[in-house]
């Protein structure tokens, strides 16, 4: 197999799912089935290539295999935006997620959305999807990336509003696209400074960019260019992955359909961020990686008590995943690339378990969402209680799942880093992550597998689920066993360009004036990452030592929240759990109302940011109208006043007195002189007479 | 005095003067004139008008005779045509006039020029 | 032959006036036929013009050669009769065609005086062709009011209840503009008339574009001229503050007739910026502070624009605000003089030009079964017409500007430029595609989403003829935003030569 196969296979997992997107969005109506099995078998090909490049990327020693690049949208004669094709063990792994996950929920669609009013438009939806997240992946620079990154929020939006009679499911699909349109816009003008200062954007230029200085001018504030293009494609990052202070879409998102909160909302599209994040890690200066660390540091923590508390079994799922992508996003903040991308793959194996397992038990509970009408479902469907079991195990860390092996490498590199240069928070926030996790799966795994039934109704028409939903999830539940086993993904990708390239940037000496620790951590965070990429930390004591206490910790961490769930979910005979949560719930009143609003971040956002624009949308719409407007309206009035001042002054002075004047001067004298025609001769001799009689004597007069 | 007196043409033995004629002629007109204003019947202001013609044609025939005619024969006869001019005139006015009149009486049933006001406000 | 293309192209659509007006005035169908037989013959003569134009072979006078046509039309005041088409005017015209074909079936919802309709619409195509080729600036005027003509009496008959005001309303407003175009013309008549030598191009664009007759006069005066022009084109585009007929305008007009105003006429302002206001007075469009506060007028634009949009109830009037908005890109992306940002204001015309249009024939759609655009009084559009709901997604979502769509490539091309020209005004202007997202999704929500209503059950989904309009602008707007170098590449070159003038 060699590189131009690779390239043909890439070509074909792009395409295929593309041609069957838009066969389907033309005549899904006339398919058979509305082309579900069309949709299915064309991602067990796009599969099965994936597969194939992954495990050529293995057998070449390799990195990088393919790089394609070509023309695209010429901005002037000389500029020309490129785009292209990139194939290497990340983008490899990522395929495989990508389409293996794709698979498994068309396949689980299958039974899920059976009798569906929308079947086929939704089968175009997750098409669509894929199609933007596979080119996505495939991208070789930032535009490409950009184009599917808002194309898979597209997808995302139509998946999420797919019931979109129901107002809260049409809410939650603008809340998700505006969220994430907000980030992408952050995301938008890093672009645009990369172009500004580099010219291009392809991963490989910014990389040469940063290694040359291109980016370290002066920009904004005192930040030099290359840290507000990272911050600006972070900000894209949060977006897409939900991190605090934009994590607000997510849980709405569950709105949508359980396997596209499967697909898009668990496994892969949130996790685009921290893809992105990966993938330009050596592009982000220290002060980003300092923001990055922080801000993932905070969603995990943040997030995963908002699960503590939460009923719906999809909205813990959903809190629990924007915790969980924090952890990633820290991970590769403190510079562990492996540990964050590792991950990414292993939580999206489970937590596509656990949102398949979840939605077979909505599906079999009649779409009955709340915990509290749960209990007991172990009995009616042994084989989704046990698999889900299995993810959660794996999500909580325990051994030998897929989860340990990730977590636990997250964990040594922030201790790692935590220990040689401080930053205690992230330390704190990643082993309290560990332990709040542990305990809000124990506690769904018991409110929903086990106990007493809480609602006898529903629990007795309860069923296992049919060999289309089973199937994904015995292959994900397995793979949440062994997708871990370990720590093979360090070894898959062993030597990382762009690490190399930050330790050297490090070495030579960047300086940045933002923060006085921002060199002193840049060299560290090359120094972990390297040692990451290496292999856990043979070489550096510190480093070694930590990763040994790491996974000691994170053990028993696990274990202890395992046991606080079983101390508080766990029925006895008498019914009763060993703690009572609804005591701890009043005893902890002001703590619990915060977290069950989820810290009152939705109305918070609402007032602030959807009101005004709402209020500032009305002004200017009736600005317009009242004062603009008026303004037109008033110079068409003042025309118009005009027009009547003259034409007054045409009727009444020019016609009025000079035209019809004089003929009225003349009427009105004919008039009175009327009177002296009296029709008597004899007066009129008279008077002539007279006249003469006057007029001689006037004369006679004169002449004398 | 005797040359006024005497121009009236009451001396017989100064030849009868200009002034003779013109006195007749005034006294005429005046009585015409008179007659139009003073009476009311039609007829009789006819009449008035007739008389004031009159004075006009002694008038024409006096100047004449008293010096319109020209030595070098270029007034000759100008006085007596226009006064053959004026009787004809005349004659044709009252013709006129006495079938207006005629007129006016079928149509009022009077003669009266004071009755007969209907162009009055 | 392609000495006659323009003329052709221009003129045969007074043909089908003509004929139209021989029809008789109740045989409906043998009009609409006309008309659309005339419109495509036009739409299939536009498509050569951009098979015969190569872009990259342009005559020293920068148009191209093989269609030039010059000929002495009014000897006294040396008017020549003068077509020429360079990258920009060809693909305007393309679209003009394209669209004016399209918009022909939407006409066949007129149900009243259908002659005079086609006739008047007809004579309207004679006008935009002649304005976007006429190089002669005595002939582009004589076009330029020829259209403004049909358009007063297609909205005023045609319109909806406020016809009569909106009319009026546009028929003033432009001819203001004109107004100032007229005195502008004036001015050049008479400085370069005064010299025998070269009174014979007093009306030559491309000899007062290469020679500059006012090059030696006060800045004032070439400032006066220039913001002339300017008003005179910006109350076209529009540009705030001269927009208010706008929104005027597209909703009373008929659908037909609104695809051509939002499609058509608006690019007219932003070609004549570009093909008359720049070149003629370079000094003063490249002066910093004109630059600056045009660019910043763009701003407003979009932002001001995208606001109002935002704060509408009636549908079309969203639809009219939501162009205010997008011809913000146009401006900001010339008042920056870069080459990213002037490319991308051209590619913005087009793009706008095909997403609007779209945009109010699917207005239209709805309004010819409901009577009304009450965007609170629909709802759950989606489930009774689900081929038009895709439809609208398409047109909705190319305006919004999503990637791998017309609108998103004009979009970053004129952000990319106008970046390099102001880091924080685009950094602010980007909001704008924040503004466009929420007012589109909110529009999409409220009008297609939620439940079906009782009131709406038996509304039928799109007909042929609206697919027939629908389905080919919605190809184009995806295969522009997947293939722009297909629109682009025909321009690029006239937008190098269109710069030089302002090389410093």
């Amino acid at each position: 197999m060699n590189d131009q196969l690779v390239l043909n296979l890439a070509c074909v997992i792009f395409l295929l799912p593309l041609a069957c997107f838009a066969l389907m969005a033309v005549f899904h109506e006339r398919i058979p089935r509305h082309g579900d099995w069309l949709a299915t078998t064309a991602l067990g090909v796009t599969l099965a290539c994936a597969i194939a490049i992954f495990v050529h990327a293995a057998m070449t020693g390799r990195n990088l295999l393919v790089n394609v690049t070509f023309d695209w949208l010429p901005l002037g004669m000389t500029n020309m935006l490129k785009g292209g094709i990139l194939v290497d063990r990340l983008t490899a792994v990522m395929l495989v997620v990508v389409t293996l996950v794709s698979f498994l929920v068309h396949l689980f669609s299958v039974g899920y959305m059976a009798g569906d009013v929308r079947y086929g438009r939704y089968y175009c939806g997750l098409l669509l999807f894929t199609t933007s997240m596979l080119g996505l992946v495939l991208a070789n620079n930032l535009i490409y990336l950009y184009i599917f990154w808002e194309l898979v929020g597209l997808s995302s939006y139509l998946l999420i509003g797919h019931w979109f009679e129901k107002k809260s499911a049409s809410d939650a699909a603008i809340k998700a696209f505006i969220t994430t349109r907000l980030g992408d816009v952050g995301m938008f003008i890093g672009l645009m400074i990369c172009y500004w200062k580099v010219g291009s954007l392809q991963y490989a230029d910014l990389f040469a960019a940063v290694q040359n200085g291109v980016l370290s001018g002066q920009g904004f504030a005192g930040y030099d260019w290359q840290t507000l293009a990272g911050l600006g494609i972070f900000f894209g990052a949060m977006g897409k992955s939900a991190q605090f202070p934009l994590h607000v879409w997510l849980p709405d998102a569950m709105e949508g359909p359980t396997p596209v909160s499967a697909l898009i909302h668990a496994a892969t599209m949130v996790a685009a961020g921290v893809y992105l994040t990966g993938r330009l890690l050596p592009f982000f200066s220290p002060p980003t990686l300092i923001f990055i660390a922080y801000i993932g540091g905070i969603t995990a923590i943040f997030a995963a008590t908002i699960a503590l508390v939460q009923d719906d079994i999809k909205k813990v799922l959903a809190y629990s995943t924007v915790s969980q992508l924090g952890y990633m996003i820290m991970a590769l903040g403190v510079g562990g690339y492996v540990s964050g991308l590792f991950h990414l793959t292993t939580h999206a194996m489970f937590k596509a378990c656990l949102f398949l397992g979840s939605g077979a038990v909505i599906h079999a509970m009649h779409h009955e969402q709340s915990m509290s009408q749960y209990g007991g479902l172990r009995h009616k469907m042994p084989w989704t209680a046990t698999f889900y079991i299995m993810a959660t195990l794996a999500l909580c860390g325990v051994p030998p799942f897929a989860g340990f092996w990730s977590k636990d490498l997250i964990l040594g590199d922030t201790l790692a880093f935590t220990m040689q240069h401080g930053h205690w928070f992230l330390v704190v926030a990643g082993f309290g992550t560990a332990f709040l996790t542990a305990f809000y799966m124990t506690r769904q795994v018991f409110l929903t597998f086990f106990g007493a039934p809480r609602n006898e109704h529903k629990f007795e028409h309860a069923h296992e689920v049919a060999w289309q939903m089973l199937l994904p999830l015995v292959i994900l539940g397995t793979l949440s066993l062994v997708g871990g086993l370990g720590g093979w993904f360090e070894k898959y990708n062993p030597k990382l360009d762009g690490i190399t390239q930050i330790k050297a940037i490090a070495e030579a000496g960047y300086q940045s004036p933002l923060v006085a620790t921002a060199v002193a951590a840049a060299h560290q965070v090359a120094a972990a990452a390297h040692e990451g990429a290496e292999g856990a930390g043979e070489h550096n004591p510190v480093v070694a030592q930590a990763h040994h206490t790491a996974m000691v910790l994170s053990i028993v961490l696990a274990f202890a929240g395992i046991g606080l769930g079983v101390l508080m979910y766990r029925e006895r005979k008498n019914g009763k759990a060993l703690l009572n949560p609804d005591a701890l719930a009043r005893a902890f009143r002001p703590v619990y109302v915060l977290l069950w609003n989820k810290y009152f971040f939705d109305e918070i956002y609402n007032a602030v940011f959807v009101e005004t624009t709402h209020i500032a949308a009305r002004v200017c719409a009736v600005f317009d109208r009242l004062v603009i407007d008026s303004v037109v309206n008033f110079a068409g009035l003042m025309g118009k006043v005009g027009a009547f001042v003259v034409d007054m002054l045409d009727r009444l002075v020019v016609d009025g007195l000079m035209v019809n004047g004089s003929a009225r001067a003349a009427g009105f004298m004919g008039n009175e002189l009327s009177y002296a025609q009296t029709g008597r001769v004899r007066q009129y001799l008279l008077l002539m007479v007279l006249g003469i009689l006057a007029l001689s004597g006037v004369v006679l007069v004169l002449i004398k | 005095m005797n040359e006024l007196v005497n121009s009236w043409g009451l001396n017989p033995a100064i030849p009868v003067g200009l002034n003779a004629y013109l006195l007749v002629a005034a006294i005429l007109f005046v009585l015409g004139l008179i007659a139009c204003m003073a009476r009311r019947n039609a007829i009789g202001i006819l009449i008035g008008v007739e008389l004031i013609i009159n004075a006009a044609i002694i008038n024409f025939m006096a100047f004449w005779r008293f010096g319109g005619s020209q030595t070098d024969g270029s007034g000759a006869l100008v006085g007596p045509l226009f006064g053959v001019f004026l009787i004809l005139l005349a004659a044709c006015e009252a013709a006129v006039a006495l079938a207006i009149l005629l007129s006016l009486y079928f149509n009022f049933g009077t003669i009266e020029v004071d009755s007969i006001h209907q162009m009055e406000r | 032959m392609d000495k006659m293309l323009l003329t052709l192209i221009t003129f045969l659509p007074l043909a089908g006036m003509v004929a139209v007006l021989l029809a008789p005035g109740k045989a409906h169908n043998l009009i609409r036929g006309i008309a659309v037989v005339t419109s495509g013959v036009v739409f299939a003569l536009t498509c050569w013009l951009w098979w015969v134009f190569d872009p990259t072979a342009l005559a020293s006078h920068g148009y191209d050669a093989r269609t030039w046509i010059e000929i002495p039309w009014i000897n006294s005041f040396h008017v020549y009769y003068r077509f020429g088409v360079d990258g920009l005017s060809t693909l305007l015209i393309v679209m003009t065609g394209f669209l004016s074909f399209l918009a022909t079936f939407v006409g066949f919802s007129v149900k009243k005086q259908v002659k005079g309709f086609y006739a008047l619409y007809m004579l309207l195509m004679t006008g935009m062709f002649g304005v976007f080729m006429a190089l002669d600036f005595f002939l582009f005027y004589v076009f330029w009011e020829l259209m403004l003509l049909p358009m007063y009496f297609l909205i005023g008959i045609w319109g909806g209840p406020r016809k009569e005001y909106a009319a009026i309303k546009f028929f003033i407003y432009t001819l203001l503009g004109s107004v100032l175009i007229l005195l502008v013309m004036i001015a050049y008549y008479f400085q370069v008339a005064a010299d025998p030598k070269t009174a014979d191009f007093a009306f030559n664009i491309p000899w007062l574009v290469a020679n500059q007759p006012f090059h030696g006069a006060s800045p004032a005066f070439k400032h006066l001229l220039f913001w002339g022009l300017f008003i005179g084109f910006a109350i076209k585009v529009p540009i705030f503050p001269f927009h208010t007929w706008l929104p005027d305008a597209h909703v009373e007009a008929p659908t037909a007739i609104s695809v051509i105003l939002a499609g058509v006429l608006l690019k007219m302002g932003g070609y004549g910026i570009l093909r008359f206001n720049y070149p003629l007075l370079p000094e003063v469009g490249s002066t910093d502070w004109v630059m600056w506060f045009l660019a910043v007028l763009g701003v407003v634009n979009i932002i001001y624009g995208a606001f109002c949009a935002l704060g509408q109830t009636d549908f079309k009037r969203l639809v009219a605000y939501s162009s205010v908005s997008h011809m913000g890109y146009v401006l900001l992306g010339v008042a920056v003089l870069k080459e990213e940002g002037v490319n991308g204001a051209i590619f913005q015309m087009f793009a706008h030009g095909l997403s609007s249009a779209m945009m109010f024939m699917l207005v239209g759609v709805l309004y010819d079964r409901a009577h009304h655009r009450e965007i609170a009084r629909f709802g759950g559009i989606a489930t009774q017409m689900p081929v038009y709901f895709g439809l609208a997604v398409v047109g909705f979502f190319a305006s919004l500007g999503l990637p791998a769509m017309v609108g998103f490539i004009g979009e970053i091309s004129v952000f990319l430029g106008a970046f390099k020209y102001s880091m924080p005004l685009t950094a602010f202007a980007t909001l704008g595609m924040l503004l466009t997202a929420g007012y589109i999704l909110w529009t999409m929500q409220r009008v297609y989403m939620g439940n079906p209503k009782p009131q709406y059950a038996e509304f039928p989904d799109a007909n042929k003829w609206e697919l027939i309009s629908l389905v080919p602008l919605a190809a184009t707007c995806i295969l522009f935003g997947v293939l722009p170098a297909l629109a682009m590449n025909i321009y690029l070159p006239s937008t190098q030569l269109f710069l030089k003038m302002f090389a410093q």
